[in-house]
């Protein structure tokens, strides 16, 4: 009998600690549950649909980290005037019927349908086969058709001349530029900035995966509660959803 | 027909040559600044992307297209007052297209990359398209002009007017989509856009072919004819009327529904520089004042007529500042049934104060418009016809 106990509160124990290790490693591992990084050279495949599940409950609206952790990643200086750019933004939103106040982050869609991939006459803007939408630096002429097409208002304007910029993120005055869903990462199998930094402050309000991969964990919170897109009436199926909206 | 000048009329054209060269430079000069500073010297902001530089060059563009109506009356549809004046509305198109184009091209954050523009051609762009249309414009109006002026090619007369005159209409149904088929904001995205920008331009262009006709008559000492600025005048105010009409139309359907009515009491009511230059800057003295000038018993003489037109020239900058600058101004609707704050201006109206180098360069513009008109008149003495002439060609046909 005492045997039987012993083994039942043994087997409690490993079970337990598996838990444990499982929720203290859940910002690196849980969040974004992508399978791998791509080999360099190896093009991106439409097999692959990265989004992102906002979780508006959990975005506390005194947070700014997701903001900064942009900023710091691509080598944009945080807005202080109305002609600085910014690439993710915190909106806070107060509902007019009943006075509910919530906050999230805002940023490029990644629309299925981008408008701003349609009326770029050189297209400089284009989407990737995995579903992220990016301005070709190099090409984009700075006519600002994106920016008035963008039901979001999820693209900048650079006005200024770039002083130092990061490596990984060519800016250069007189071009549009906007969220990557920081490419540079997600193709070396590491989550977005902001993602990355959510979790770090506690919140886990971005989850970051695989739209099309029906075991990511992505896939099944969308499938399990009620989320809505932005603007959803356009039908340019964006691939940030969110919850609590 | 020889070209004969005093030495008192030449100096009058070299003065003016100088005057139209000084404000183009200046234009271009204003451009380079704003190149080597970046738009942090306009007033444009993350909100307000197309500033001034695009009030002036949709004006051009738009009006450039609109002039060549009178060649279309002329060729197309026969009317032999027109006919002598298609020259100079077709050298007029020319200028207009010339230097609107230039304003929105020096206006792009990178003009250096304009050949990119005609290398890298998307086909979904309404901006691509209108690439080739203008250039087609270009080509097609020399074209009609060269089968206008040499009495050899005289036979193509005809057939290249009815092809101005198709491509001038889909040039300007081009430019009205770069609005209409934006469904982001709520002052663009509708049908009625292309229309609108159809029969504003038949109503500019024929307002700045006024202005421009009389002045180039009364500087080449050339009279013109009362009759037939009488039959012009006349379109000119059924034009407005036209204009009038599908404004209101384009602002009654937005205001019947619900999601559009914040905007619209922005525009006519309660965004402050936009309403007064709506209702005073286009439909007072833009356009009621023009109709009294051209129909009131008793005026309609030609300085009311040019007076008129000028008015309607300037009630068309007060539409479009407020089309193109208040359309941008009012917050997305991103989030509706929420109050929206941001550090970014969600919810919020935005601020805009146009920069000297924005208008600098938007003369500059017109000034590369005015130097090609003249110089054309001046080369080409057959822009200008001579009215008594045509009349007794018409009693006798």
């Amino acid at each position: 009998m005492s045997d039987e106990v012993n083994l039942n509160r043994r087997q409690f124990l490993t079970k337990a600690s598996a838990a444990v290790a499982g929720i203290a490693i859940a910002p690196g591992m849980l969040l974004f549950d992508f399978a791998h990084g791509r080999p360099l050279g190896e093009a991106a495949s439409n097999a692959v649909r990265w989004g992102m599940l906002i979780d508006t409950t959990q975005c506390d609206s005194g947070c700014n980290e997701c903001v900064t952790a942009c900023s710091k990643e691509n080598g944009w200086p945080e807005a202080k005037s109305s002609t600085d750019v910014q690439w993710i933004r915190k909106v806070e939103l107060k509902q007019i019927s009943t006075g509910r106040q919530s906050s999230l982050p805002m940023m490029c869609q990644h629309c299925a349908e981008p408008p701003c991939v349609d009326v770029c006459p050189t297209a400089a803007s284009f989407k990737r086969a995995d579903g992220i939408v990016l301005v070709d630096k190099h090409r984009c002429i700075g006519c600002r058709y994106c920016m008035m097409a963008c039901p979001y208002k999820a693209r900048s304007f650079v006005h200024e001349a770039v002083i130092d910029h990061d490596s990984d993120m060519p800016r250069g005055k007189g071009t549009v530029e906007s969220c990557t869903l920081c490419v540079h990462r997600v193709d070396k199998g590491e989550a977005p900035a902001c993602v990355e930094a959510c979790a770090k402050a506690g919140h886990r309000a971005i989850l970051f995966g695989d739209l099309n991969d029906p075991n990511s964990e992505i896939y099944l919170r969308i499938r399990s509660v009620t989320t809505s897109q932005l603007r959803a009436d356009l039908g340019l199926n964006p691939g940030i959803s969110f919850v609590g909206l | 027909m020889q070209n004969t000048f005093t030495q008192s009329e030449s100096r009058y054209f070299y003065a003016l040559v100088a005057f139209g060269l000084l404000i183009a430079a200046i234009g271009l000069a204003a451009a380079h600044y704003m190149e080597q500073h970046g738009h942090v010297v306009t007033g444009m902001n993350q909100q307000v992307v197309w500033g001034m530089p695009h009030v002036f060059a949709i004006f051009m563009i738009v009006a450039a297209s609109g002039v060549l109506n009178v060649a279309a009356i002329g060729s197309v549809f026969g009317k032999i007052a027109y006919k002598g004046r298609a020259p100079l509305a077709g050298m007029l198109s020319i200028a207009m297209l010339a230097g609107g184009l230039a304003v929105l091209m020096l206006d792009l954050g990178r003009p250096d990359r304009v050949i990119v523009a005609a290398t890298n051609f998307n086909p979904t762009s309404v901006f691509a398209w209108n690439l080739p249309l203008y250039s087609g414009l270009f080509f097609l109006v020399s074209l009609y002009m060269w089968a206008l002026l040499e009495r050899r090619m005289n036979g193509w007369v005809k057939p290249v007017g009815i092809a101005v005159f198709t491509w001038r209409i889909i040039l300007t149904t081009g430019t009205g989509l770069i609005f209409a088929f934006l469904v982001a904001r709520q002052a663009y995205g509708s049908a009625v856009l292309p229309p609108m920008f159809l029969v504003m331009s038949f109503t500019w262009g024929l307002a700045v072919f006024h202005v421009v006709q009389s002045a180039m008559y009364a500087w080449n000492g050339k009279t013109l004819d009362p009759a037939i600025l009488h039959r012009m005048k006349n379109l000119l105010g059924i034009f407005v009327i036209g204009t009038l009409y599908l404004v209101a139309a384009y602002h009654l359907t937005n205001l019947y529904f619900a999601k559009q009515a914040a905007f619209e009491h922005f525009i006519l009511r309660d965004g402050g520089l936009y309403p007064v230059l709506f209702w005073g800057g286009y439909v007072m003295f833009g356009s009621l004042l023009p109709l009294l000038l051209i129909f009131l018993p008793g005026l309609g003489k030609p300085k009311f007529v040019v007076a008129a037109s000028l008015l309607v020239i300037l009630g068309s900058f007060a539409l479009l500042y407020v089309f193109i600058i208040g359309g941008q101004v009012f917050p997305l609707s991103i989030f509706p049934g929420y109050e929206v704050s941001s550090n970014f201006g969600d919810g919020q109206i935005a601020s805009y104060h146009p920069s000297l180098p924005e208008f600098l360069l938007g003369f500059g513009g017109l000034a590369i418009a005015f130097l090609i008109t003249i110089v054309g008149v001046r080369v080409i003495d057959s822009l200008l016809p001579h009215d008594r002439v045509e009349r007794r060609h018409q009693e006798a046909g």
